[in-house]
């Protein structure tokens, strides 16, 4: 996660979390959203659940950003072998 | 012997500056929520260690947090906004219909009475409140609804509703401005509103004395008249004695611009003295900068219209800086300190009611409000 949102979270590095099958989007943002939940709001809006737009996903060097969020990710992601990584866009410089 | 606390907001964070009675000496701590937007901190009159802050920012939206030890630790507090039923339309920047969309929250008031209770102002423009110390919060949905709603239009900084006065002698009326709406009047603890733009002319809209499009910059009031209102429009200072039925214009020898006097943001009223108010005029509605390069407070003894301009201690030359609506406060100390700050990152500060001024932190962000709490 971005800096930001570590110290909203109160957490340093990497988060590790046990999604059950199928793991998507939505259910990793659900399963983060509620063991941290002053991230609501925050990852996507509180209404629509869309995804804010400077906001990113990557996995498996790929940008899933406009997948579905209720399309299994990588097997790599859901093993835990490779991160879901949400990424502060690159914005405004 | 007393103390004060400036709670300062700025683009990249918060900062809280702490003095004695005497306020020469200032202790800063800070940033707070470093790099992110902190567009407004307010303590509460009931327990001033109970501090809101609302912290923003385009990549993560908005939090609300909450301090119960006066700013030293802090706890985010919930930030879910949601207007109430289906919220419709206003007017865009093109006159077209556009959906109600929540974008942040520029302006917090605590309760006089409650630690508990706090309003915020919100953009798109709509009051809410938590009566639970900021852990939910609920839309005072019938400002949006009375009826004027769908003919509001966003000013340039957006449609923000960024003041909210609540009446120390008449716990349910309430008054709130919205850029470019006007100002609105509930006597009833926010259920039902009326519009209070009587007096307004403002040449920009297609009727200068339309009902609602005004562009009020700030409303202030002294304590023991709250009848009494001074507003800071975009062009114009003005004030009612009627609680805001009429209003009338009190720009008197404001510097003249263009043909015009008046333009600026911050406009607030003396601790002590209900007839002395304080503005910082601002050239033009695009220019955005002080006069002549000289920043100066003007101070009118007799509730407008006779204006003299504090300039010791102050830059009077090549000082381009701006002074936002929420970015002045008066604290209760006799005599009173007068505090404001700038987007060059200053927060100034006269602790005579504006005869000479000082610097009490300079080269911070930019800065977006300043409060100050007089502490026992």
């Amino acid at each position: 996660m971005p800096a930001h949102l570590r110290t909203i979270a109160g957490v340093s590095g990497d988060v590790q979390l046990d999604v059950p099958a199928p793991v998507t989007q939505r259910s990793i943002l659900d399963a983060l959203e509620a063991r941290y939940p002053a991230l609501q709001g925050t990852i996507r809006d509180h209404v629509t659940q869309e995804r804010r737009a400077f906001v990113r996903f990557f996995a498996c060097q790929e940008d899933l950003s406009h997948e579905s969020p209720d399309a299994p990710l990588p097997d790599a992601v859901a093993s835990g072998a490779e991160p879901f990584l949400i990424v502060g866009a690159i914005a405004g410089g | 012997m007393s103390k004060v606390r400036v709670l300062v907001g700025t683009r990249k964070g918060a900062f809280i500056l702490e003095s004695d009675g005497k306020r020469h000496k200032w202790d800063v701590s800070g940033p707070h929520f470093a790099g992110w937007e902190l567009y407004h901190l307010k303590g509460s009159p009931a327990d001033p260690n109970r501090l809101y802050a609302s912290q923003s920012s385009g990549w993560f939206g908005q939090m609300i947090q909450r301090s119960n030890d006066g700013g030293k630790t802090w706890e985010a507090m919930d930030n879910k906004f949601v207007y109430d039923g289906v919220p419709g339309t206003h007017q865009w920047y093109d006159g077209k219909p556009h959906p109600w969309e929540f974008k942040r929250v520029w302006h917090l008031e605590p309760s006089l009475t409650d630690p508990d209770k706090v309003y915020a102002g919100v953009e798109d423009a709509a009051l809410f409140h938590s009566t639970d110390g900021g852990k939910s919060w609920q839309e005072l949905a019938g400002l949006r609804e009375h009826g004027t709603g769908p003919r509001w239009q966003p000013g340039a900084g957006g449609m923000c509703l960024h003041t909210i006065l609540l009446d120390p002698s008449n716990h349910s009326r309430i008054y709130i401005a919205i850029s470019a709406a006007g100002a609105f009047r509930s006597d009833d603890a926010g259920v039902t509103w009326k519009a209070i733009n009587q007096g307004l002319r403002s040449e920009y809209i297609p009727d200068p004395t339309a009902e609602v499009g005004h562009c009020v910059h700030r409303i202030a009031q002294h304590k023991s008249r709250p009848n009494t209102l001074f507003m800071q429009k975009h062009w114009d200072v003005l004030r009612s004695d009627n609680a805001g039925d009429l209003w009338k214009e009190v720009n008197g020898n404001l510097p003249d611009d263009a043909g015009k006097r008046g333009f600026g943001f911050v406009i607030d009223v003396h601790a002590h003295e209900p007839e002395t108010i304080y503005v910082v005029p601002i050239k033009s509605d695009s220019q955005h900068f002080p006069h002549d390069g000289k920043l100066r407070v003007y101070r009118s003894k007799t509730g407008g219209n006779e204006w003299e301009p504090m300039t010791k201690g102050l830059p009077q030359q090549d000082c381009y800086v701006n002074v936002l609506r929420d970015a002045m406060a008066i604290d209760s100390l006799d005599s009173c300190g007068v505090y404001f700050g700038t987007t060059g990152g200053q927060v100034y500060a006269s602790a005579d009611a504006g005869d000479n001024w000082a610097p009490i932190v300079r080269d911070l962000p930019a800065v977006l409000s300043v409060e100050v709490q007089t502490l026992a």
